[in-house]
Protein backbone atom coordinates (compact mmCIF):
# COMPACT_ATOMS: atom_id res chain seq x y z
CA UNK A 1 0.00 0.00 0.00
CA UNK A 2 1.60 3.21 -1.13
CA UNK A 3 0.70 6.24 0.93
CA UNK A 4 0.39 9.24 -1.33
CA UNK A 5 -1.77 12.32 -1.43
CA UNK A 6 -5.39 11.49 -2.25
CA UNK A 7 -6.58 12.46 -5.73
CA UNK A 8 -10.01 13.12 -7.11
CA UNK A 9 -13.38 13.11 -5.45
CA UNK A 10 -13.55 9.35 -4.93
CA UNK A 11 -10.41 9.28 -2.82
CA UNK A 12 -11.44 12.36 -0.90
CA UNK A 13 -14.99 11.16 -0.32
CA UNK A 14 -14.43 9.47 3.08
CA UNK A 15 -13.34 12.68 4.76
CA UNK A 16 -16.25 14.73 3.44
CA UNK A 17 -18.77 13.66 6.07
CA UNK A 18 -16.53 14.17 9.15
CA UNK A 19 -15.22 17.44 7.74
CA UNK A 20 -18.72 18.70 7.05
CA UNK A 21 -19.99 17.71 10.49
CA UNK A 22 -17.07 19.34 12.31
CA UNK A 23 -17.28 22.53 10.30
CA UNK A 24 -21.05 22.91 10.50
CA UNK A 25 -21.46 21.83 14.12
CA UNK A 26 -18.25 23.06 15.69
CA UNK A 27 -16.53 25.76 13.64
CA UNK A 28 -19.74 27.63 12.82
CA UNK A 29 -21.19 27.57 16.37
CA UNK A 30 -17.82 28.62 17.76
CA UNK A 31 -17.47 31.49 15.28
CA UNK A 32 -21.05 32.49 15.90
CA UNK A 33 -20.36 32.71 19.61
CA UNK A 34 -17.39 35.01 18.94
CA UNK A 35 -19.60 37.14 16.69
CA UNK A 36 -22.37 37.32 19.29
CA UNK A 37 -19.87 38.63 21.84
CA UNK A 38 -19.70 41.94 19.96
CA UNK A 39 -23.43 42.08 19.18
CA UNK A 40 -25.71 44.55 20.87
CA UNK A 41 -28.21 43.25 23.34
CA UNK A 42 -31.85 44.13 22.71
CA UNK A 43 -34.05 44.25 25.81
CA UNK A 44 -36.33 41.22 25.87
CA UNK A 45 -33.68 38.61 25.51
CA UNK A 46 -32.49 39.05 21.95
CA UNK A 47 -29.53 40.63 20.25
CA UNK A 48 -28.80 42.21 16.91
CA UNK A 49 -25.64 42.30 14.80
CA UNK A 50 -23.36 45.16 15.70
CA UNK A 51 -19.79 45.81 16.68
CA UNK A 52 -19.71 46.94 20.28
CA UNK A 53 -17.18 46.16 22.96
CA UNK A 54 -19.41 47.07 25.89
CA UNK A 55 -19.70 43.38 26.77
CA UNK A 56 -15.95 43.13 27.14
CA UNK A 57 -15.74 46.35 29.11
CA UNK A 58 -18.33 45.08 31.50
CA UNK A 59 -16.31 42.24 32.90
CA UNK A 60 -13.41 44.53 33.50
CA UNK A 61 -15.44 45.75 36.48
CA UNK A 62 -14.48 44.89 40.04
CA UNK A 63 -17.22 42.26 40.41
CA UNK A 64 -16.29 40.21 37.37
CA UNK A 65 -12.62 40.78 38.04
CA UNK A 66 -13.21 39.24 41.45
CA UNK A 67 -15.01 36.22 39.99
CA UNK A 68 -12.27 35.81 37.43
CA UNK A 69 -9.44 35.85 39.95
CA UNK A 70 -11.39 33.52 42.23
CA UNK A 71 -11.95 31.06 39.33
CA UNK A 72 -8.30 31.15 38.32
CA UNK A 73 -7.03 30.86 41.90
CA UNK A 74 -9.37 27.98 42.66
CA UNK A 75 -8.36 26.12 39.49
CA UNK A 76 -4.68 26.64 40.34
CA UNK A 77 -5.16 25.32 43.87
CA UNK A 78 -7.05 22.27 42.59
CA UNK A 79 -4.36 21.60 39.97
CA UNK A 80 -1.49 21.76 42.48
CA UNK A 81 -3.29 19.56 45.03
CA UNK A 82 -4.37 17.01 42.41
CA UNK A 83 -0.92 16.66 40.85
CA UNK A 84 0.69 16.59 44.30
CA UNK A 85 -1.41 13.57 45.27
CA UNK A 86 -1.72 11.94 41.86
CA UNK A 87 1.95 11.95 40.86
CA UNK A 88 3.29 9.67 43.61
CA UNK A 89 0.10 7.62 43.32
CA UNK A 90 0.50 7.06 39.56
CA UNK A 91 4.19 6.32 40.07
CA UNK A 92 3.19 3.41 42.32
CA UNK A 93 0.28 2.44 40.06
CA UNK A 94 2.43 1.74 36.99
CA UNK A 95 4.56 -0.68 39.03
CA UNK A 96 1.62 -2.80 40.13
CA UNK A 97 0.93 -6.15 38.43
CA UNK A 98 -1.14 -5.79 35.27
CA UNK A 99 -4.36 -7.13 36.78
CA UNK A 100 -4.27 -4.72 39.73
CA UNK A 101 -3.43 -1.86 37.37
CA UNK A 102 -6.47 -2.62 35.22
CA UNK A 103 -8.77 -2.77 38.25
CA UNK A 104 -7.51 0.65 39.37
CA UNK A 105 -7.91 2.06 35.87
CA UNK A 106 -11.52 0.86 35.60
CA UNK A 107 -12.24 2.36 39.01
CA UNK A 108 -10.63 5.70 38.08
CA UNK A 109 -12.38 5.84 34.70
CA UNK A 110 -15.71 5.20 36.42
CA UNK A 111 -15.16 8.07 38.85
CA UNK A 112 -13.95 10.31 36.01
CA UNK A 113 -17.09 9.67 33.95
CA UNK A 114 -19.44 10.49 36.78
CA UNK A 115 -21.59 13.48 36.13
CA UNK A 116 -20.71 16.59 38.12
CA UNK A 117 -24.29 16.37 39.38
CA UNK A 118 -23.66 12.95 40.85
CA UNK A 119 -20.31 13.94 42.36
CA UNK A 120 -21.91 17.05 43.83
CA UNK A 121 -24.85 15.09 45.24
CA UNK A 122 -22.55 12.36 46.63
CA UNK A 123 -20.27 14.88 48.33
CA UNK A 124 -23.07 17.00 49.73
CA UNK A 125 -24.55 13.82 51.20
CA UNK A 126 -21.17 12.76 52.59
CA UNK A 127 -20.76 16.18 54.21
CA UNK A 128 -24.37 16.60 55.34
CA UNK A 129 -25.56 16.62 58.91
CA UNK A 130 -28.00 13.71 58.59
CA UNK A 131 -26.06 11.30 56.42
CA UNK A 132 -22.54 12.61 56.57
CA UNK A 133 -19.14 11.72 57.83
CA UNK A 134 -19.61 13.66 61.07
CA UNK A 135 -22.01 10.91 62.19
CA UNK A 136 -19.03 8.58 62.04
CA UNK A 137 -16.96 10.98 64.14
CA UNK A 138 -19.77 11.13 66.69
CA UNK A 139 -19.90 7.34 66.80
CA UNK A 140 -16.14 7.27 67.38
CA UNK A 141 -16.48 9.82 70.15
CA UNK A 142 -14.47 12.48 68.30
CA UNK A 143 -17.36 14.91 68.03
CA UNK A 144 -20.28 15.82 70.27
CA UNK A 145 -22.96 16.02 67.61
CA UNK A 146 -23.15 15.74 63.82
CA UNK A 147 -22.86 18.92 61.81
CA UNK A 148 -23.09 20.05 58.24
CA UNK A 149 -19.78 20.70 56.46
CA UNK A 150 -21.29 21.87 53.19
CA UNK A 151 -21.66 24.35 51.53
CA UNK A 152 -18.24 25.73 52.23
CA UNK A 153 -14.99 26.45 50.47
CA UNK A 154 -13.50 23.27 51.93
CA UNK A 155 -16.37 21.17 50.57
CA UNK A 156 -15.98 22.74 47.15
CA UNK A 157 -12.24 22.14 47.15
CA UNK A 158 -12.71 18.50 48.22
CA UNK A 159 -15.29 17.92 45.48
CA UNK A 160 -13.11 19.52 42.81
CA UNK A 161 -9.98 17.60 43.76
CA UNK A 162 -12.08 14.43 43.82
CA UNK A 163 -13.31 15.17 40.31
CA UNK A 164 -9.85 16.15 39.03
CA UNK A 165 -7.89 13.30 40.63
CA UNK A 166 -8.79 10.50 38.15
CA UNK A 167 -8.23 12.93 35.26
CA UNK A 168 -4.80 13.81 36.64
CA UNK A 169 -3.82 10.15 37.07
CA UNK A 170 -4.90 9.32 33.52
CA UNK A 171 -2.97 12.27 32.07
CA UNK A 172 0.16 11.25 34.01
CA UNK A 173 -0.25 7.54 33.31
CA UNK A 174 1.31 7.30 29.80
CA UNK A 175 4.41 9.30 30.79
CA UNK A 176 5.00 7.30 33.94
CA UNK A 177 4.19 3.96 32.29
CA UNK A 178 6.84 4.68 29.68
CA UNK A 179 9.43 5.84 32.18
CA UNK A 180 12.70 3.98 31.80
CA UNK A 181 13.02 1.83 34.96
CA UNK A 182 16.80 1.52 34.54
CA UNK A 183 17.41 5.12 35.57
CA UNK A 184 15.87 4.56 38.93
CA UNK A 185 17.51 1.15 39.28
CA UNK A 186 20.88 2.76 38.59
CA UNK A 187 20.24 5.28 41.34
CA UNK A 188 19.23 2.49 43.67
CA UNK A 189 22.34 0.45 42.85
CA UNK A 190 24.45 3.47 43.62
CA UNK A 191 22.94 3.51 47.08
CA UNK A 192 19.95 5.87 46.96
CA UNK A 193 16.94 5.09 49.10
CA UNK A 194 13.68 4.62 47.13
CA UNK A 195 12.42 7.96 48.39
CA UNK A 196 15.65 9.70 47.45
CA UNK A 197 15.68 8.06 44.02
CA UNK A 198 12.11 9.26 43.52
CA UNK A 199 12.93 12.87 44.37
CA UNK A 200 16.35 13.10 42.73
CA UNK A 201 15.78 11.01 39.59
CA UNK A 202 12.09 10.53 38.80
CA UNK A 203 10.68 13.95 39.70
CA UNK A 204 13.37 16.10 38.00
CA UNK A 205 13.35 13.79 34.98
CA UNK A 206 9.64 14.36 34.54
CA UNK A 207 9.59 18.03 35.47
CA UNK A 208 8.05 19.08 32.16
CA UNK A 209 5.41 16.36 32.35
CA UNK A 210 4.49 17.61 35.80
CA UNK A 211 4.23 21.20 34.59
CA UNK A 212 2.19 20.20 31.52
CA UNK A 213 -0.15 18.05 33.62
CA UNK A 214 -0.66 20.81 36.17
CA UNK A 215 -1.70 23.18 33.38
CA UNK A 216 -4.07 20.58 31.86
CA UNK A 217 -5.72 19.99 35.24
CA UNK A 218 -5.95 23.75 35.69
CA UNK A 219 -7.96 24.02 32.45
CA UNK A 220 -10.07 21.03 33.50
CA UNK A 221 -10.87 22.60 36.88
CA UNK A 222 -11.62 25.93 35.22
CA UNK A 223 -14.52 24.20 33.46
CA UNK A 224 -16.25 23.04 36.63
CA UNK A 225 -19.76 24.30 36.64
CA UNK A 226 -22.07 22.39 38.96
CA UNK A 227 -19.81 21.72 41.93
CA UNK A 228 -19.50 25.41 42.86
CA UNK A 229 -23.30 25.59 42.91
CA UNK A 230 -23.79 22.37 44.84
CA UNK A 231 -20.90 22.53 47.32
CA UNK A 232 -20.01 26.21 47.51
CA UNK A 233 -21.72 29.43 48.50
CA UNK A 234 -22.63 32.11 45.96
CA UNK A 235 -19.30 33.85 46.57
CA UNK A 236 -17.62 30.64 45.34
CA UNK A 237 -19.31 30.69 41.97
CA UNK A 238 -16.91 30.44 39.07
CA UNK A 239 -16.82 32.01 35.63
CA UNK A 240 -18.58 28.96 34.12
CA UNK A 241 -21.53 29.46 36.47
CA UNK A 242 -21.71 33.13 35.64
CA UNK A 243 -21.59 32.50 31.90
CA UNK A 244 -24.52 30.09 32.13
CA UNK A 245 -26.39 32.44 34.42
CA UNK A 246 -26.05 35.29 31.92
CA UNK A 247 -26.93 33.10 28.94
CA UNK A 248 -29.95 31.28 30.38
CA UNK A 249 -31.39 33.31 33.24
CA UNK A 250 -30.44 36.88 32.35
CA UNK A 251 -30.92 36.18 28.62
CA UNK A 252 -27.82 38.23 27.93
CA UNK A 253 -26.13 36.16 25.25
CA UNK A 254 -23.68 38.86 24.10
CA UNK A 255 -22.27 39.26 27.59
CA UNK A 256 -22.15 35.49 28.17
CA UNK A 257 -20.38 35.08 24.83
CA UNK A 258 -17.84 37.78 25.68
CA UNK A 259 -16.99 36.00 28.93
CA UNK A 260 -16.78 32.69 27.07
CA UNK A 261 -14.39 34.18 24.51
CA UNK A 262 -12.22 35.37 27.36
CA UNK A 263 -12.30 31.88 28.88
CA UNK A 264 -11.34 30.39 25.50
CA UNK A 265 -8.34 32.70 25.22
CA UNK A 266 -7.13 31.86 28.72
CA UNK A 267 -7.64 28.13 28.14
CA UNK A 268 -5.98 28.09 24.72
CA UNK A 269 -3.01 30.03 26.05
CA UNK A 270 -2.67 27.53 28.88
CA UNK A 271 -3.10 24.47 26.63
CA UNK A 272 -0.44 25.95 24.33
CA UNK A 273 1.90 26.33 27.30
CA UNK A 274 1.18 22.75 28.37
CA UNK A 275 1.97 21.42 24.89
CA UNK A 276 5.15 23.45 24.80
CA UNK A 277 6.26 22.16 28.19
CA UNK A 278 5.46 18.58 27.18
CA UNK A 279 7.26 18.84 23.86
CA UNK A 280 10.53 20.15 25.22
CA UNK A 281 10.94 17.02 27.27
CA UNK A 282 10.44 14.76 24.27
CA UNK A 283 13.21 16.45 22.32
CA UNK A 284 15.50 16.64 25.33
CA UNK B 1 8.90 -3.89 54.27
CA UNK B 2 7.83 -0.73 56.11
CA UNK B 3 7.78 1.08 52.76
CA UNK B 4 5.51 -1.60 51.28
CA UNK B 5 3.04 -1.41 54.16
CA UNK B 6 3.01 2.36 53.96
CA UNK B 7 2.41 2.24 50.21
CA UNK B 8 -0.53 -0.15 50.47
CA UNK B 9 -1.90 1.93 53.33
CA UNK B 10 -1.83 5.09 51.21
CA UNK B 11 -3.33 3.28 48.20
CA UNK B 12 -6.05 1.90 50.47
CA UNK B 13 -6.77 5.36 51.85
CA UNK B 14 -7.05 6.84 48.34
CA UNK B 15 -9.38 4.00 47.29
CA UNK B 16 -11.49 4.65 50.39
CA UNK B 17 -11.75 8.41 49.77
CA UNK B 18 -12.64 7.78 46.11
CA UNK B 19 -15.30 5.27 47.09
CA UNK B 20 -16.63 7.05 50.22
CA UNK B 21 -19.16 9.41 48.59
CA UNK B 22 -20.53 6.56 46.50
CA UNK B 23 -20.74 4.24 49.50
CA UNK B 24 -22.67 6.83 51.51
CA UNK B 25 -25.06 7.37 48.59
CA UNK B 26 -25.50 3.59 48.25
CA UNK B 27 -26.32 3.42 51.96
CA UNK B 28 -28.82 6.25 51.69
CA UNK B 29 -30.50 4.60 48.69
CA UNK B 30 -31.73 1.64 50.74
CA UNK B 31 -33.32 3.73 53.51
CA UNK B 32 -36.77 2.55 54.40
CA UNK B 33 -38.17 6.01 55.05
CA UNK B 34 -38.18 8.89 52.64
CA UNK B 35 -35.17 10.60 54.12
CA UNK B 36 -31.49 10.86 53.50
CA UNK B 37 -29.92 9.32 56.56
CA UNK B 38 -26.75 7.39 56.98
CA UNK B 39 -26.25 4.78 58.26
CA UNK B 40 -29.53 3.68 56.61
CA UNK B 41 -32.54 3.01 58.79
CA UNK B 42 -34.14 -0.24 57.78
CA UNK B 43 -33.60 -1.79 54.39
CA UNK B 44 -35.73 -1.30 51.32
CA UNK B 45 -35.25 -1.45 47.57
CA UNK B 46 -38.39 0.60 46.98
CA UNK B 47 -36.39 3.59 45.71
CA UNK B 48 -34.79 1.45 43.03
CA UNK B 49 -38.24 0.31 41.94
CA UNK B 50 -39.36 3.93 41.80
CA UNK B 51 -36.66 4.74 39.23
CA UNK B 52 -38.45 2.38 36.84
CA UNK B 53 -42.06 2.94 37.86
CA UNK B 54 -42.20 6.72 38.38
CA UNK B 55 -42.91 8.19 34.93
CA UNK B 56 -40.61 11.17 35.51
CA UNK B 57 -37.56 9.12 36.44
CA UNK B 58 -38.28 6.40 33.88
CA UNK B 59 -38.68 9.01 31.16
CA UNK B 60 -35.36 10.65 32.06
CA UNK B 61 -33.65 7.25 32.14
CA UNK B 62 -34.96 6.33 28.69
CA UNK B 63 -34.10 9.76 27.29
CA UNK B 64 -30.54 9.49 28.58
CA UNK B 65 -30.05 5.99 27.18
CA UNK B 66 -31.46 6.94 23.76
CA UNK B 67 -29.42 10.16 23.56
CA UNK B 68 -26.22 8.39 24.66
CA UNK B 69 -26.68 5.53 22.17
CA UNK B 70 -27.45 7.76 19.21
CA UNK B 71 -24.79 10.36 19.95
CA UNK B 72 -22.08 7.76 20.57
CA UNK B 73 -23.00 6.06 17.27
CA UNK B 74 -22.87 9.40 15.44
CA UNK B 75 -19.53 10.23 17.10
CA UNK B 76 -18.10 6.94 15.79
CA UNK B 77 -19.54 7.64 12.33
CA UNK B 78 -17.71 10.98 12.30
CA UNK B 79 -14.48 9.66 13.80
CA UNK B 80 -14.08 6.46 11.80
CA UNK B 81 -13.77 7.87 8.26
CA UNK B 82 -11.54 10.66 9.56
CA UNK B 83 -9.16 8.33 11.39
CA UNK B 84 -9.14 5.93 8.42
CA UNK B 85 -8.44 8.75 5.97
CA UNK B 86 -5.51 10.03 8.05
CA UNK B 87 -4.08 6.52 8.20
CA UNK B 88 -4.68 5.62 4.54
CA UNK B 89 -3.53 8.76 2.77
CA UNK B 90 -0.69 11.18 3.11
CA UNK B 91 -2.67 14.34 3.63
CA UNK B 92 -1.15 16.64 6.26
CA UNK B 93 -3.93 19.20 5.81
CA UNK B 94 -6.44 16.64 7.09
CA UNK B 95 -4.76 16.85 10.52
CA UNK B 96 -6.57 20.17 10.90
CA UNK B 97 -9.84 18.22 11.19
CA UNK B 98 -8.28 15.95 13.78
CA UNK B 99 -7.33 19.01 15.84
CA UNK B 100 -10.90 20.29 15.43
CA UNK B 101 -12.18 16.99 16.75
CA UNK B 102 -9.95 17.26 19.82
CA UNK B 103 -10.70 20.88 20.70
CA UNK B 104 -14.20 20.64 22.24
CA UNK B 105 -12.88 18.13 24.75
CA UNK B 106 -9.95 20.26 25.90
CA UNK B 107 -11.77 23.57 26.35
CA UNK B 108 -14.04 24.14 29.34
CA UNK B 109 -17.40 22.54 28.38
CA UNK B 110 -19.38 25.72 29.02
CA UNK B 111 -17.76 27.20 25.89
CA UNK B 112 -18.89 24.39 23.60
CA UNK B 113 -22.29 24.50 25.28
CA UNK B 114 -22.66 28.23 24.64
CA UNK B 115 -21.51 27.82 21.04
CA UNK B 116 -24.24 25.22 20.50
CA UNK B 117 -26.81 27.40 22.22
CA UNK B 118 -26.09 30.35 19.91
CA UNK B 119 -26.01 28.05 16.88
CA UNK B 120 -29.29 26.20 17.52
CA UNK B 121 -31.00 29.46 18.43
CA UNK B 122 -29.75 31.06 15.20
CA UNK B 123 -31.01 28.24 12.97
CA UNK B 124 -34.30 28.08 14.88
CA UNK B 125 -33.85 24.56 16.22
CA UNK B 126 -33.21 25.47 19.85
CA UNK B 127 -34.94 22.92 22.05
CA UNK B 128 -35.51 20.28 19.37
CA UNK B 129 -34.80 16.88 20.91
CA UNK B 130 -32.39 15.75 18.19
CA UNK B 131 -30.09 18.75 18.65
CA UNK B 132 -28.70 17.23 21.83
CA UNK B 133 -27.72 14.09 19.89
CA UNK B 134 -25.73 16.10 17.34
CA UNK B 135 -24.24 18.34 20.06
CA UNK B 136 -23.09 15.38 22.16
CA UNK B 137 -21.72 13.57 19.10
CA UNK B 138 -19.53 16.56 18.17
CA UNK B 139 -18.63 17.24 21.80
CA UNK B 140 -17.48 13.65 22.41
CA UNK B 141 -16.06 12.84 18.96
CA UNK B 142 -12.62 13.16 20.58
CA UNK B 143 -12.98 9.81 22.33
CA UNK B 144 -13.55 7.51 19.31
CA UNK B 145 -11.07 9.66 17.40
CA UNK B 146 -8.36 8.91 19.97
CA UNK B 147 -9.12 5.19 20.29
CA UNK B 148 -9.40 4.77 16.51
CA UNK B 149 -6.12 6.59 15.85
CA UNK B 150 -4.50 4.16 18.28
CA UNK B 151 -6.29 1.27 16.56
CA UNK B 152 -5.21 2.19 13.03
CA UNK B 153 -1.70 2.93 14.32
CA UNK B 154 -1.52 -0.65 15.57
CA UNK B 155 -2.42 -2.19 12.19
CA UNK B 156 0.62 -3.88 10.66
CA UNK B 157 0.97 -2.38 7.19
CA UNK B 158 2.57 -5.52 5.79
CA UNK B 159 -0.80 -7.34 6.04
CA UNK B 160 -2.37 -4.54 4.07
CA UNK B 161 0.40 -4.65 1.47
CA UNK B 162 0.05 -8.41 1.17
CA UNK B 163 -3.69 -8.07 0.55
CA UNK B 164 -3.11 -5.27 -1.96
CA UNK B 165 -0.51 -7.32 -3.82
CA UNK B 166 -3.01 -10.16 -4.17
CA UNK B 167 -5.34 -7.71 -5.88
CA UNK B 168 -7.64 -6.48 -3.10
CA UNK B 169 -8.90 -2.95 -3.58
CA UNK B 170 -9.20 -0.39 -0.76
CA UNK B 171 -12.72 -1.38 0.10
CA UNK B 172 -11.87 -5.09 0.34
CA UNK B 173 -8.75 -4.39 2.39
CA UNK B 174 -10.78 -2.24 4.79
CA UNK B 175 -13.49 -4.89 5.15
CA UNK B 176 -11.39 -8.03 5.38
CA UNK B 177 -8.09 -6.93 6.91
CA UNK B 178 -8.35 -3.58 8.68
CA UNK B 179 -11.86 -3.77 10.12
CA UNK B 180 -11.33 -6.95 12.16
CA UNK B 181 -8.15 -5.46 13.63
CA UNK B 182 -9.66 -2.14 14.65
CA UNK B 183 -13.06 -3.45 15.80
CA UNK B 184 -12.12 -3.46 19.52
CA UNK B 185 -11.10 0.18 19.20
CA UNK B 186 -14.41 1.05 17.52
CA UNK B 187 -16.27 -0.58 20.38
CA UNK B 188 -14.25 1.12 23.09
CA UNK B 189 -14.56 4.51 21.35
CA UNK B 190 -18.32 4.01 21.26
CA UNK B 191 -18.37 2.96 24.91
CA UNK B 192 -16.35 5.96 26.08
CA UNK B 193 -18.63 8.37 24.20
CA UNK B 194 -21.74 6.52 25.45
CA UNK B 195 -20.77 6.71 29.13
CA UNK B 196 -19.73 10.36 28.95
CA UNK B 197 -22.90 11.36 27.11
CA UNK B 198 -24.95 9.53 29.72
CA UNK B 199 -23.39 11.67 32.45
CA UNK B 200 -23.08 14.98 30.63
CA UNK B 201 -24.98 17.91 32.05
CA UNK B 202 -24.12 21.36 30.79
CA UNK B 203 -24.29 20.86 27.01
CA UNK B 204 -27.56 18.93 27.33
CA UNK B 205 -28.95 21.57 29.67
CA UNK B 206 -28.04 24.52 27.44
CA UNK B 207 -29.32 22.81 24.30
CA UNK B 208 -32.55 21.07 25.34
CA UNK B 209 -32.72 21.52 29.11
CA UNK B 210 -36.22 22.93 29.07
CA UNK B 211 -37.80 20.49 26.65
CA UNK B 212 -36.00 17.22 27.26
CA UNK B 213 -34.90 15.95 30.63
CA UNK B 214 -31.86 13.68 30.72
CA UNK B 215 -31.00 11.96 33.99
CA UNK B 216 -28.28 14.40 35.12
CA UNK B 217 -30.71 17.28 34.48
CA UNK B 218 -33.47 15.44 36.33
CA UNK B 219 -31.15 14.80 39.28
CA UNK B 220 -30.09 18.45 39.42
CA UNK B 221 -33.68 19.66 39.25
CA UNK B 222 -34.65 17.19 41.96
CA UNK B 223 -31.79 18.52 44.12
CA UNK B 224 -33.35 21.95 44.13
CA UNK B 225 -36.72 20.71 45.31
CA UNK B 226 -35.35 18.61 48.12
CA UNK B 227 -33.57 15.32 48.37
CA UNK B 228 -35.26 11.98 47.91
CA UNK B 229 -33.66 8.54 48.17
CA UNK B 230 -34.68 7.95 44.52
CA UNK B 231 -31.82 10.24 43.51
CA UNK B 232 -29.46 8.07 45.48
CA UNK B 233 -30.84 4.94 43.78
CA UNK B 234 -30.40 6.52 40.33
CA UNK B 235 -26.86 7.53 41.24
CA UNK B 236 -25.98 3.99 42.29
CA UNK B 237 -27.48 2.58 39.07
CA UNK B 238 -25.45 5.05 37.02
CA UNK B 239 -22.20 4.36 38.82
CA UNK B 240 -22.75 0.63 38.37
CA UNK B 241 -23.54 0.99 34.67
CA UNK B 242 -20.42 3.12 34.15
CA UNK B 243 -18.20 0.64 35.99
CA UNK B 244 -19.69 -2.28 34.03
CA UNK B 245 -19.02 -0.58 30.68
CA UNK B 246 -15.39 0.12 31.58
CA UNK B 247 -15.02 -3.36 33.04
CA UNK B 248 -16.16 -4.76 29.68
CA UNK B 249 -13.69 -2.55 27.81
CA UNK B 250 -10.90 -3.84 30.06
CA UNK B 251 -12.14 -7.43 29.61
CA UNK B 252 -12.22 -7.34 25.82
CA UNK B 253 -9.52 -4.78 25.09
CA UNK B 254 -6.09 -3.73 26.21
CA UNK B 255 -7.02 -0.96 28.64
CA UNK B 256 -3.48 0.19 29.57
CA UNK B 257 -2.69 0.49 25.87
CA UNK B 258 -5.90 2.40 25.17
CA UNK B 259 -4.86 4.83 27.88
CA UNK B 260 -1.44 5.36 26.35
CA UNK B 261 0.90 2.89 28.06
CA UNK B 262 2.98 0.72 25.79
CA UNK B 263 2.12 -2.95 25.74
CA UNK B 264 4.41 -5.21 27.73
CA UNK B 265 6.04 -6.70 24.62
CA UNK B 266 6.89 -3.40 22.91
Amino acid sequence: MIRRAPRGLAEHAPILFPALMLVVFFVIPFSLMIAVSVFRRVPGGFYEPDLVFANYERFLTAFFGGVMSFSLGLAALVAVLSVGIAFPFTYRLVKLPRGAQIRWLVFLLSILSLSEVIIGFAWSTLLSRTAGITNLFVALGLMAEPQSLSPSFGALLAGLVYQAFPYTVLVLYPALARLDPYLEEAARTLGSSPLRAFFTVVVPGLRNTIVATTIMVFVFALGSYLLPQLLGRPQHWTLSVLITDQAIYQSNMPFAAAMAVFLVLVSLALVGLALLAGRREETA
Amino acid sequence: MLMRTLNSLIAGLIALVLAAPILVVAGVSVNEKKSLTFPPQGFSLAWYAEVFTDPGWRGALITSLVVATLSAALAVLIAFPLAWFLWRWRAPWARAFEVLGMTPFILPPVITALGFLSFWAAVGEYGSPWTVVVSHAVFFVTLPLVTLSLGFGAVDRSYVEAAATMGADDRTVLRTVVMPLVRPYVISGFAFAFVLSLNEYIVAYMVVGFTLETLPIKIFNALRYGYTPTMAAVTVLFVTLTAVVFGLIAWFGDLPRLLGAWAKND
